[in-house]
């Protein structure tokens, strides 16, 4: 659905190149939900604009759904739907009239129109709003409106740049039930951008990590989080010099920390290796207060990935 | 025909909102109202001709007036949905940019249109009278130049994207191009060098076919060279503009 090679977007300040993608080469199937997953100015909003026809790349090709990005763009239009960071709806035109009108301009009937958008009202959710001007909407009704004018022609791929930036936790959660429905009721292929781990785990097939305007890495969330050394395992004992000790002996165990009377190291399969781990604490005599075992978190990919982390980079 | 289709659509979306609050389109008329109360009974009195001859030279300046004021801020309007994401969505979508561009402004010309009736109106009120076949023609010549100062208008705001920007270049523009057109009073009243810059002010050739259209006069030379005038106008900024629209792609 999507072939990207060596796609760059460099802009020029002031004569100086500021190169915002830097190069990125994916492949999206047809039915993937793939996200996009990066700090702010990674490149991930640039590159989805690129494929979206709105900027023009400065080297590099692209297939968008089955249309060559630079020499029919117009193909490309037709064949996507696009949700950008802000949104859609002119605030004082009526919802219903805003669909209609949208609708019309990718070829509908006004009669096709106007089943189509009372059709998608009532899956989003948005019936009651339906003659209410976009102004007076909430955060996620626009927001959910906004997908609907991405999905009223009914494409067979939807690009959406930071889908749930700004909404409540309830609405996120709604918005994300929304999305994999389009793929699990319509066969839509789903491209997103993220910065937020939550969303990209919950939704995502696949995820493209993205730094400085290149892909780190390329895998869905078991396989990036694989490539962390393991689970993250932490102890509380009576005795952590020999518990770190005792850790460090384990087969595979790295990054033994001892933080007061607290032990974390990691360990692959940590769920497997830690009722050996207790057992063999005990014969030694130590005393162990509180154990945890964590899956690695996304946060954990981006840091072993870019020596980063996610959370401080998108603070900043 | 496609394109003349989206032109329809994405001009029926624009009169939604000002038909919804007709007040601001009564308030666009302000500026050309207060003169027409306010300064034209002083003309009668200074250029002591008829009554109906002042009014007849009077009026179709005012048009021309009314036309400047009324679409050259039309550029405005779309500030908003440029920054909100509204022209982002349109332009992914297959419309023709230039039809965005297009549909727009026939707004604005249909807004304009419908000021310069209740304009009329009140200038027959107050002793305006002319020929009906000449005064039709002369919003023919109006609604053209008001297409194509409302296509520059949008063109620049969508270069200038930001209304501390539009408004300086707009007010530095529109208040010298009226006072060169001769609206307020004969340019030939001046000396050479103001009457030789208003000759190179389209709209001044504009406000001339206007008077001679409205007094009934259509074979005078001024009909042709304003009627030409307007054309040119229109095929240069819609030129101007529907590039414009279609660049900001980049």
């Amino acid at each position: 659905m999507i072939k990207v090679r060596k796609l760059a977007k460099v802009y020029k300040f002031h004569g100086h190149p500021v190169p915002a993608v830097n190069g990125v080469d994916f492949d999206v199937a047809a039915g993937e939900i793939v996200g996009f997953l990066g700090p702010n100015g990674a490149g991930k909003t640039t590159t989805l604009r690129m494929l979206a026809t709105l900027l023009r790349p400065t080297s590099g090709e692209a297939v968008v759904a089955g249309c060559d990005l630079l020499s029919d763009p117009a193909g490309v239009r037709r064949r996507i739907g696009y949700v950008g960071q802000g949104s859609g709806a002119g605030t004082e035109q009526r919802v219903v009239e805003e669909l209609t009108m949208h609708a019309r301009l990718y070829g509908l009937s006004a009669a096709g129109a106007r089943t189509r958008v009372e059709e998608l009202l009532g899956e989003f959710e948005l019936a009651d709003a339906a003659t209410r001007q976009a102004g007076s909407l909430s955060g996620g009704q626009r927001r959910r409106l906004d997908i609907v004018m991405g999905v009223v022609h009914q494409p067979d791929l939807v690009l959406l740049d930071e889908p749930s930036t700004g909404l409540d936790p309830h609405s996120r959660g709604n918005l994300w039930e929304h999305i994999a429905k389009l793929r699990a009721q319509h066969g839509t292929t789903v491209f997103l951008t993220t910065h937020y781990l939550d969303e990209a785990d919950k939704l995502c097939d696949r995820i493209l990590v993205t730094d400085h305007g290149t892909i780190v890495a390329d895998g869905s969330a078991d396989e990036l989080k694989a490539r962390v050394a393991g689970d993250l395992v932490a102890l509380e004992t009576a005795d952590p010099v020999a518990t770190a000790e005792i850790c460090g002996r384990l087969t595979d165990s790295k990054d033994v920390t001892v933080d007061g009377a607290g032990v974390s190291f990691r360990v692959p399969r940590g769920n497997k290796v830690l009722p050996g781990l207790l057992r063999e604490l005990d014969q030694a005599g130590v005393a162990v207060t509180s154990v945890q075992s964590h899956r690695p978190t996304l946060d954990d990919v981006f840091l072993t990935l870019t020596g980063r982390s996610l959370r401080d980079s998108t603070a900043g | 025909m496609r394109f003349l289709r989206e032109i329809r659509l994405v001009y029926v979306r624009s009169l939604r909102p000002p038909l919804r609050s007709p007040a601001s389109v009564i308030v666009g008329m302000a500026m050309p109202l207060v003169y027409l109360v306010l300064f034209g009974p002083l003309l009668q009195a200074t250029t002591g001709g008829t009554g109906r001859d002042s009014w007849r030279w009077f009026v179709p300046g005012m048009l021309v007036q009314l036309t400047l004021f009324s679409t050259a801020y039309a550029g405005f309007s779309l500030l908003p949905e440029l920054r909100s994401g509204v022209m982002e969505r349109l332009r992914v979508s297959p419309v023709s940019r230039t039809a965005l561009l297009l549909g727009r402004v026939l707004k604005d010309v249909t807004l304009l249109l419908v000021q310069a009736g209740l304009f009329i109106g009140l200038a027959v009120v107050m002793g305006f009278r002319a020929s009906v076949g000449g005064v039709l023609l002369c919003l023919l010549l109006v609604a053209l130049t008001g297409i194509a100062v409302g296509v520059t208008s949008y063109t620049l705001a969508m270069k200038l994207k930001f209304e501390f920007a539009l408004a300086p270049v707009l007010s530095a523009v529109v208040v010298p191009l009226m006072l060169l057109s001769g609206v307020l009073l004969p340019m030939k009243l001046g000396p050479k060098w103001l009457y030789d810059l208003s000759r190179a002010n389209p709209l001044s050739h504009v406000v001339d076919a206007a008077r001679a259209l409205t007094v009934g006069s259509f074979e005078n030379r001024s009909v042709l060279v304003g009627s030409a005038v307007a054309v040119c106008l229109v095929l240069l900024c819609t030129f101007w503009g529907a590039r414009s629209f279609a660049r900001e792609q980049a």
